[in-house]
């Protein structure tokens, strides 16, 4: 039974992929309005490179083999190359910036998780407190300040304007430092992006936790615990907050897969560092069509196989899901 | 029922009495509308809405009576009377190797440059109130686009099911999973790069359509899923039950019994929605994807600061102010919406 639900969670995803696989193909070579041999070689590109595009991509040929064409460069042979960055071998390139990617989310998460749990059960333990309500303010400030607007503030405050006083004169210019290079060096770097990152997801995790509980508050094992003349505290943090984790970790694998997918882009730009997002942001700007293209593929894939792990676990852990 | 649930020991105090006979007395628009106008933080909200809405109309009023200047085409050469003192709006730079230009800071008065200029000599403010309007506009049709494509596809899916539900719902499950961001970026380097001519109709790539329709249609599963979900458990309830017996014909149970429930659920949507698109376009044109330049919006101001940042700061700095504070409003307006149409929805996040 939990292996039928497990394949039909694997067939799922497989469609999905599929899918977005053909959405990005047919955004990107068959709508109107350009040559997509064009597109991919960049702009004011010599006849003869649009010429070798066409044939490399085999554009002459139907749309399916054209499809299958791209697949294979992407995943298979991963020879995909650029022709703005002359030489540059896309998938090779993408592989390099990822642990920069994760070393930026990973740490991120670790401050949104501790920072939501904290928020959340604080704001839930005085709920309705004038406490409770200057915390849900901050939250609901946190959750609405752009990402990249807070990256800016928090550089011209750190590298600029108080940069050599005591709060900030430890921050190193821009850029990132790998881990086995120098750890210390990794974690001066990272800190202030981490934080950045954090802010709104330390909002939002507050509030849907916050509300998680209060909610519980309401069910029947909670009185019941209250009965037994359990502490509130206890009732708190090993009956109420336990209940309302469900949610939680479910936000958490979504949110997680989707900022290694593409949504530390702007965080990975404001900070210089050269992760996957950087790595899209600057073929945006060069118009390096085929780094996009696999950059969106690759990490589009990331997401949707974190959102199915997620799933699958959930499959294994709660007898309940696998009826469905 | 209005009363919040502190405990479970909470005793129905005298208004949520009041609320239970009104409820048989007035119909669910009317009752939403009292509830909402007792919310006192919920129209502080509205109330700094309607501030930075009329602020963005009044933009042309702001350009051309007051600072006298054109917010959309560079000024390179242009001084200014400021107390008494000549000052050009671009200076040289006096800063490290002395190349470039050194626009004029704020000068906090309202008929010269009273937030600076940007590097073309373009006077901020009056940038950031037409930007208010791009913003605005963007922001408010991309949530009608999404809600009645929204609609159009859940009530669809819920209401016939069978294999168009199916077809549905897997579209949705594709565009569920494609990343907002990625989706986005790829609609838009391609809408960006070319004219697009659909018969008589030529969009050219500075129109403000493009963005509006990309986030128009990235967020449709977010509020098609909702909607679909409603529809199905609306079908099972007892009242469309008690319409199919009757014989009642399937578009009129379509019209007077599913559409008005699930058009509360969109105006709950409204002031979510719209402040999730208006992030999205400001995220967008900070990374070009967006408004296009010499046009002008909160992002994309942002994005003109970004070189100016250390020397210039309030650039940058004044339109991510502006678009906390509408967030913000936009969402407490939300959550007012939300508690005056279900007050049962309090409680959930």
């Amino acid at each position: 039974m939990m292996l039928a639900v497990l394949l039909q969670r694997l067939a799922q995803m497989l469609f999905v992929m599929f899918g977005i696989s053909a959405l990005v193909f047919l955004i990107f070579f068959a709508t109107p309005g350009s040559d997509p041999a064009a597109r991919i070689a960049g702009k004011n590109a010599a006849p003869e490179t649009l010429l070798a595009v066409r044939h490399d991509f085999g554009l002459d040929r139907p749309l399916p083999v054209q499809y299958v064409v791209m697949m294979k460069k992407l995943f298979v042979t991963q020879d995909l190359v650029s022709f703005v960055n002359r030489g540059l071998k896309v998938v090779p390139a993408i592989i390099e910036a990822t642990p920069v990617t994760l070393s930026l989310v990973f740490g991120a998460a670790l401050f949104w998780v501790l920072g939501g749990l904290l928020v959340g059960i604080l704001a839930a333990a005085c709920r309705d407190s004038l406490a409770d309500r200057i915390l849900m303010i901050l939250s609901l400030t946190g959750v609405a300040i752009p990402v990249f607007w807070l990256g800016e503030m928090t550089n011209l405050l750190s590298q600029n304007r108080l940069h050599d006083t005591l709060f900030f004169s430890w921050v190193p210019a821009l850029g990132y430092v790998p881990f086995r290079a120098d750890p210390i060096g990794w974690f001066k770097a990272l800190l202030l992006p981490w934080l950045t990152l954090s802010l709104g997801f330390i909002g939002i995790y507050g509030r849907v936790l916050r509300a998680n509980i209060v909610e519980t508050y309401q069910e029947d094992f909670i009185r019941t615990a209250r009965a037994k003349g359990i502490s509130e505290t206890r009732v708190l943090l090993r009956h109420a907050l336990r209940m309302s984790l469900v949610p939680f970790v479910t936000m958490f694998g979504l949110d997680f897969g989707a900022l290694v997918g593409g949504g530390a882009l702007v965080t990975e730009v404001i900070f210089g560092l050269n992760g996957v997002g950087k790595l899209t942001y600057d073929s945006l700007q060069s118009l390096d069509l085929p780094v996009i293209m696999a950059s969106v593929m690759y990490a589009s894939f990331f997401v949707v196989l974190a959102n199915a792990v997620v799933d699958m676990t959930y499959v294994v852990l709660d007898p309940r899901m696998r009826s469905h | 029922m209005a009363t919040e649930p502190a405990f479970g020991l909470a005793l129905p105090t005298s208004t949520g009495h009041d609320e239970q006979t009104d409820a048989r007395a007035r119909g669910p628009w009317a009752q939403a509308l009292h509830r909402f106008s007792r919310n006192g933080s919920a129209l502080i909200a509205a109330l700094v809405l309607i501030v930075v809405i009329v602020a963005s109309l009044l933009a042309p009023v702001y350009a051309i009576w007051i600072a006298g200047v054109d917010p959309f085409s560079s000024n390179l050469e242009s001084e200014i009377t400021l107390g008494g003192e000549r000052l050009p709006v671009l200076a040289p730079s006096t800063e490290g190797l002395g190349i470039g230009v050194m626009p004029i800071g704020p000068t906090w008065q309202f008929n010269a440059y009273f937030l600076g200029a940007d590097e073309q000599g373009r006077d901020v403010m009056a940038r950031l109130l037409y930007g208010g309007r791009a913003t605005l506009l963007i922001g408010s049709l991309s949530t009608a686009i999404t809600l009645v494509l929204a609609a159009f596809v859940g009530i669809c899916a819920g209401f016939f099911g069978g294999w168009i539900d199916r077809i549905l719902s897997r579209v949705l499950d594709i565009l569920w999973a494609f990343p907002v961001y990625l989706f986005a970026i790829c609609l838009s380097i391609v809408l960006l790069n070319s004219r697009i001519e659909l018969g008589p109709i030529v969009i050219d790539s500075s129109s403000l359509i493009i963005p509006i329709m990309i986030i128009g249609v990235i967020y449709v599963p977010y509020v098609a899923r909702p909607i679909r979900g409603q529809v199905l458990a609306l079908r099972k309830s007892d009242f469309v039950m008690a319409a199919i017996g009757l014989g009642v014909p399937p578009h009129r149970i379509l019209i007077r019994d599913i559409l008005p429930n699930v058009l509360t659920t969109l105006i709950v949507f409204v002031p979510l929605m719209m402040a999730l698109n208006i992030a999205t376009e400001t995220a967008l044109s900070f990374l070009s994807l967006g408004v296009q330049s010499p046009g002008a919006s909160w992002g994309t101001i942002i994005r003109d600061g970004q070189s100016l940042l250390y020397s210039r700061p309030w650039v940058s700095t004044a339109p991510g102010l502006v678009i906390i504070v509408t967030i913000v409003a936009l969402n407490i307006l939300g959550d007012g919406v939300r508690d005056a149409f279900d007050p049962r929805a309090k409680l959930r996040p």
